[in-house]
């Protein structure tokens, strides 16, 4: 009877499930793997390259964490999410965070009651349309076919653009956007909407990428960051501060190159020193040790080197900083100090 | 093990519980009752816990709330300012009209294979057995989206029906077939059309009339009206009379070119076609065997005495055959439309907007309002579904009580 | 008179002559099959019409067909405008068609050998009169090893798995004289016991004859619909005996049970139970537990097969006429002996046609898991494949495959089955 295989791998769950409990960072450390929502696929973003390796932005943030963690920046296990599933794979315990390109609303705050552990990406809803189609403003798709992602907030801002400037359209559901961009090279729809990164990434996809323009419209906010649930402030703090030290890296001109020689030992700027674990013991007051920060740059780099990596103008996505530059670079990234 | 000496009364001990055929029952209802109770307690004890965890609650309030999103296809009207509560009606309404169309396509589809199964002819007889074999082999959700690449992939844009060279051309200048859809002609309901409305459903009760008259007529006087064209004459003539008496208020919406897409006209969408073809033609091929188990089932020794009587084979199939068989197909077939309607809810795989596009898709994403949504559609297709049965149970009275 | 003049007697037989040529062969049998009336002809020459159309169209696309080019684009040089199929899809992609993206490549060998003891394990139940019973042990084994080869790690999670089930099954035998019912529990129970005991010393044995584990989440592919196929079926199998036996029950509370579960489950879509799996059920486990989403979708696929099974079983039951019944209790047979000596055997008989027709469904409708973001065979096509920007564009290629795949499986699966049926006729002998 086939029924003790079941049996047998319900043992078998119901042993790795077994030791879970309230505490996310005990049952992160005793499992010794992070377990990391991403997408299902965005090339830039999150998606497993030829051998299966996941790649990209928002995995860079779940491999930092898992450095910082575990001081190893190979122990995630990537759990790939639709829009559907992802809040309830977080909620359920499934993954211990998610870094999905997932927008910071108020309701998805309070009311779903989950905790953004800060902004990676400042995005903002945009339209891809193929030149051709000879329109220059979104307010110029008045009767258009419109492919759209569903279970995001792009198919609500979608909405309210469209009853704000008082046009009509056709919206297209689509689940995942592999299938969105099927849709679209097909022309099955005008255009194709989502975060403006998303629309650059897609387009790097394509065979004639030149052929397609986003438009100039962004329509909506969208401070994209990776999220953790509420009520774990200990592990939100871990996830917060990962990627602040990240973006501190950078104003601070730490590199995955220089990190080792700079926390070998205290140097001249005491915020690097603290940051690295030379000076005081920040880590420590998470529940980490003092090289957290350090293992974690080692491992991914510091934020501009993330982005210049995965989704930078030398790459196919070729996005620039824009609002994703330091604030002394004039952009709105913004790390609160280490201290 | 049952005993046949009285058992002594008076000592009743626990043992008798096990062992003791009479109680034997109500210790083993008593025992699933109570694991029942500690099945739903454990469950409902996790679900509370884990929603106090998370700070949530169970509540239906969000229905009331506006929806925030659109809809393409909307039988009633509906706007992203609606009620969630509205967004699921449009979304059941979607999967009435594609289960609706479905079926209806459906028996079409399949009576015609299943009676060509039975063909004398060998090369329709193969064929019909290729479809019925491949349709019913392979998963229903390969061929939606097999027809909705045709759909997507294969039609031309709107935009090749543009400009100086267009690629594609409109058939007979009001049929457009698009990567978005059909487009076909609307009827546009004048002043006046009501009459031709009810002069139309009045034929359609004159045509029944008309045929029960002609069967009575033939079964008291033996006398054998035409059945045929004066059928098509009484449901076809008088309406188009009456429409041209009225000045013709039924008037035709052409879809045209307009902006990006066409404009005017009924569109069809892709993800309508798509699931509906997909359906009809899976499902047919169920129905198909179902006929000719049907029409197998029914004695050949009926055809025979039938042939005796000196009737001809198309009048033995309809007086003789089918009654008997309907008998036979009906109650499976009914189960086919019960199986259609659920599995219209794949319609998600395109993107169609039906209640679990609308309901389990994008209220439940975007109010994150998991265990009620989930119940709430569980809740319609039950309905639905036990809505069928019923219907079955009265046919199945029906027939039983004609049995002889 | 000469001979010659006298009347004519034949003092030899004529040699059979030939029937004439429009009775006779081929010409007969196109007469009769094809050409026997004016309609018949026309329906010959319509359906004539429409095959030759559909080889002649779709001809050179198999014949142009090209098996080895690295993209959609090269594969359109290749063609260089003439019709083809660029099958190099399948060539290039078979291993993520078959296996998923992500099981490790140097480990294909053993989800294959499960493939290949699984028809190993089948023989002696599905041809069990031609076969040796003693074979029927490898196919009570097959299930462990199965579970070790595809899931890897220690073996010794299925060893103690078929501890815990034959301790259940010695302790239900022994069990047996008392009760029916008090025996299941009593082998539940015992099973339950050893496995808790296993649970506790497995992982201080986790590295003994230890295969590199794979997660399930690492699966994906046609793998993937054939697992959730012989898993679910084989598990909803004793599940749907018992909620049949139980709705035939005379003990009302029992039957009502099972009634409500079996009307319940065939009242809503597989999508929905698939839906819970994916995002309800989480909330009615204990915080905190989490497992698979495959495990999860096990749960709910077998739980669906079951009502359905039950269903048909239900139907077995009733056709067989009441005499059976009295015949064994006027044996002296309790229950449980009537149930397995007499009715069972004929009753499933009887279902066979009908739980095969469960199979093929159920085999089909494990494709639905792709709508839940799992990357069976056509979640890999929808997804990475379709998206891929070598491969986005083939669409025929792929399906047609897909098309293909579970088209030689359910045709065989109800090939056999009538097959089955003829061998098990009894009837009309």
């Amino acid at each position: 009877m086939n029924k003790t295989v079941f049996l047998g791998a319900l043992t078998v769950a119901g042993l790795a499930a077994g030791a879970s409990a309230a505490a996310t960072l005990d049952d992160v450390k005793a499992r010794g793997k992070l377990n990391c929502g991403v997408t299902t696929g965005l090339a830039g973003f999150a998606a497993p390259d030829a051998n299966g390796v996941w790649e990209g932005f928002d995995v860079a943030v779940c491999r930092a964490v898992a450095a910082a963690v575990l001081s190893d920046a190979n122990a995630v296990e990537f759990v790939p999410t639709t829009g559907k599933t992802r809040f309830t794979a977080l909620a359920s315990g499934e993954i211990d965070m998610l870094s999905r390109n997932t927008t910071w609303t108020f309701s998805r705050d309070t009311d779903l009651k989950f905790d953004f552990a800060g902004i990676n990406y400042y995005d903002g809803q945009g339209f891809l349309v193929p030149k051709a189609l000879g329109v220059s403003s979104a307010k110029e798709l008045d009767g258009a076919t419109v492919c759209i992602q569903t279970g995001t907030t792009t198919e609500l801002n979608l909405a309210d653009f469209f009853r704000a400037n008082n046009i009509s359209y056709e919206p297209v559901p689509i689940e995942t956007n592999a299938e969105g961009q099927q849709q679209y090279v097909a022309g099955a729809c005008d255009a194709y909407t989502t975060d403006a990164s998303g629309l650059a990434s897609t387009r790097a996809a394509f065979e004639n990428p030149a052929d397609h323009v986003i438009l100039p419209e962004i329509i909506s906010k969208e401070p994209l960051g990776p999220l953790v649930r509420h009520g774990d402030n200990e592990w939100g703090d871990i996830v917060r501060w990962t990627l602040n030290a990240l973006i501190s890296a950078e104003e601070l001109g730490i590199t995955s190159a220089n990190v080792a020689e700079l926390a070998s030992a205290p140097g001249g700027n005491p915020e690097v020193n603290r940051l690295l674990g030379t000076e005081g013991n920040l880590g420590e007051m998470m529940g980490l040790d003092n090289e957290w920060a350090k293992r974690a740059i080692a491992a991914v780099g510091n934020y501009g080197e993330v982005f210049e990596k995965n989704i930078g103008e030398k790459t196919p996505i070729g996005l620039s900083r824009g609002l994703n530059a330091q604030w002394t670079d004039g952009g709105l990234l913004y790390s609160p100090p280490f201290r | 093990m049952t005993t046949i000496s009285d058992p002594p009364k008076a000592s009743f001990q626990l043992s008798m519980l096990i062992y003791d055929t009479r109680f034997r029952s109500y210790t083993f209802q008593f025992i699933a009752l109570i694991l029942l109770m500690l099945l739903l307690g454990y469950l409902g004890a996790n679900l509370m816990r884990n929603l106090s965890d998370q700070g949530q609650n169970i509540s239906f309030r969000f229905l009331q709330e506006p929806a925030n999103y659109d809809i393409n296809q909307r039988p009633i009207a509906y706007d992203s300012q609606s009620s969630h509560l509205r967004a699921s009606i449009v979304g059941v309404l979607n999967t009435l009209i594609v289960a609706f169309l479905g079926c209806l396509t459906a028996t079409v589809l399949g009576v015609v294979a299943g009676v060509l199964r039975l063909s004398p002819n060998w090369l329709v007889r193969k064929l019909m057995a290729v479809y019925v074999e491949a349709f019913r082999n392979v998963p229903v959700l390969i061929w939606i989206l097999i027809i909705f690449t045709v759909m997507t992939a294969v039609m031309p844009a709107p935009s090749a029906f543009r400009g100086e060279n267009a690629t594609a051309s409109m058939l007979f200048d009001a049929v457009a077939f698009t990567n978005r859809g059909v487009y076909v002609p609307a009827p546009v309901w004048g002043e006046g059309s009501m009459v031709v409305v009810l002069t139309f459903l009045a034929s359609i009760v004159g045509v029944f009339a008309y045929r029960r008259y002609a069967t009575r007529l033939l079964y008291e006087t033996g006398r054998l009206l035409p059945m045929g064209w004066p059928s098509l004459a009484i449901l076809f003539v008088p309406s188009i009379l009456v429409h041209f008496v009225m000045g013709q208020p039924v008037t035709l919406d052409y879809p045209a070119l307009k902006g990006f897409n066409f404009g005017g006209g009924l569109h069809i969408r892709g993800s309508l076609i798509a699931l509906w073809f997909a359906l009809a033609i899976y499902t047919g091929a169920f129905i198909a065997e179902n006929v000719r188990a049907g029409i197998q089932a029914v004695s050949r020794g009926q055809t025979e005495a039938a042939a005796s009587l000196g009737l001809r084979p198309n009048r033995i199939m309809n007086l003789v055959i089918l009654p008997q068989a309907l008998r036979v197909i009906i109650p499976p077939l009914i189960s086919q439309y019960l199986n259609l309607t659920k599995n219209s809810s794949l319609a998600i795989a395109v993107g169609y907007m039906d209640v679990t596009g609308t309901l389990g898709g994008i209220t439940l994403n975007q109010t994150g309002r998991a265990i009620e949504c989930v119940l709430l559609l569980m809740l319609f297709y039950l309905t639905i579904s036990l809505a069928i049965s019923a219907v079955m149970n009265v046919y199945n009275k029906s027939i039983a009580l004609k049995e002889r | 008179m000469s001979r010659d003049n006298i009347a004519f007697v034949r003092t030899h037989m004529l040699p059979e002559s030939p029937p004439p040529a429009a009775e006779r062969g081929a010409v007969k049998w196109l007469r009769e099959n094809l050409f026997s009336s004016v309609g018949n002809t026309v329906l010959t020459l319509v359906a004539a019409y429409v095959v030759i159309m559909l080889v002649v169209s779709s001809a050179p696309w198999f014949y142009n067909g090209i098996w080895d080019s690295p993209s959609l684009s090269a594969c359109r040089e290749m063609l260089d405008g003439r019709t083809g199929a660029c099958f190099a899809v399948l060539t290039e992609r078979w291993n993520q068609l078959l296996f998923g993206f992500k099981y490790p490549p140097a480990l294909y060998w053993r989800p294959t050998l499960a493939f290949v003891l699984l028809f190993v394990a089948l023989a002696p139940v599905l041809f069990y009169r031609y076969m040796p019973r003693g074979l029927l042990i490898l196919t009570g084994l097959y299930p462990f090893i199965a579970y070790w080869l595809i899931w890897g790690g220690s073996l010794m999670v299925p060893v103690f798995a078929l501890l815990g089930v034959l301790a259940g099954a010695l302790v239900y035998r022994r069990m047996l004289t008392v009760s029916a019912g008090v025996a299941v529990l009593a082998g539940i129970v015992a099973a339950m016991v050893v496995w808790w005991a296993a649970g506790r010393v497995t992982p201080s044995l986790a590295d003994v004859m230890a295969l590199q584990p794979v997660a399930s989440r690492d699966m994906g592919g046609f793998m993937i619909n054939l697992m959730l196929g012989v898993i679910c079926v084989s598990l909803s199998l004793p599940f749907g005996i018992l909620l049949a036996l139980g709705r035939q029950s005379s003990m009302p509370i029992i039957k009502w049970i099972c009634v409500v579960f079996i009307e319940f489950i065939r009242g809503v879509p597989l999508i929905t139970l698939l839906f819970v799996a994916n995002v309800v059920l989480a909330y009615f486990l204990p915080p905190g537990t989490t497992f698979d989403l495959i495990l999860r979708v096990i749960i709910m696929i077998t739980m669906f097969a079951s009502a359905y099974i039950a269903e048909v079983i239900r139907g077995g039951l009733a056709a067989l006429p009441r005499g059976q019944y009295e015949a064994a209790d006027s044996l002296g047979l309790d229950y449980a002996q009537a149930m397995q000596f007499v009715i069972l055997p004929q009753a499933l008989k009887i279902s066979i046609p009908g739980i095969v027709n469960v199979a093929v469904g159920l085999f089909k409708d494990t494709t639905l898991v792709s709508i839940i973001s799992m990357f069976d065979i056509v979640g890999m096509i929808r997804g990475p494949i379709l998206a891929s920007t070598e491969w986005n564009g083939v669409y025929w290629e792929l399906f047609g495959f897909a098309c293909v795949l579970f088209f030689i499986t359910c045709y065989g699966i109800s090939q056999y089955s009538q097959w089955l049926e003829r061998e098990l006729r009894t009837d009309h002998r």
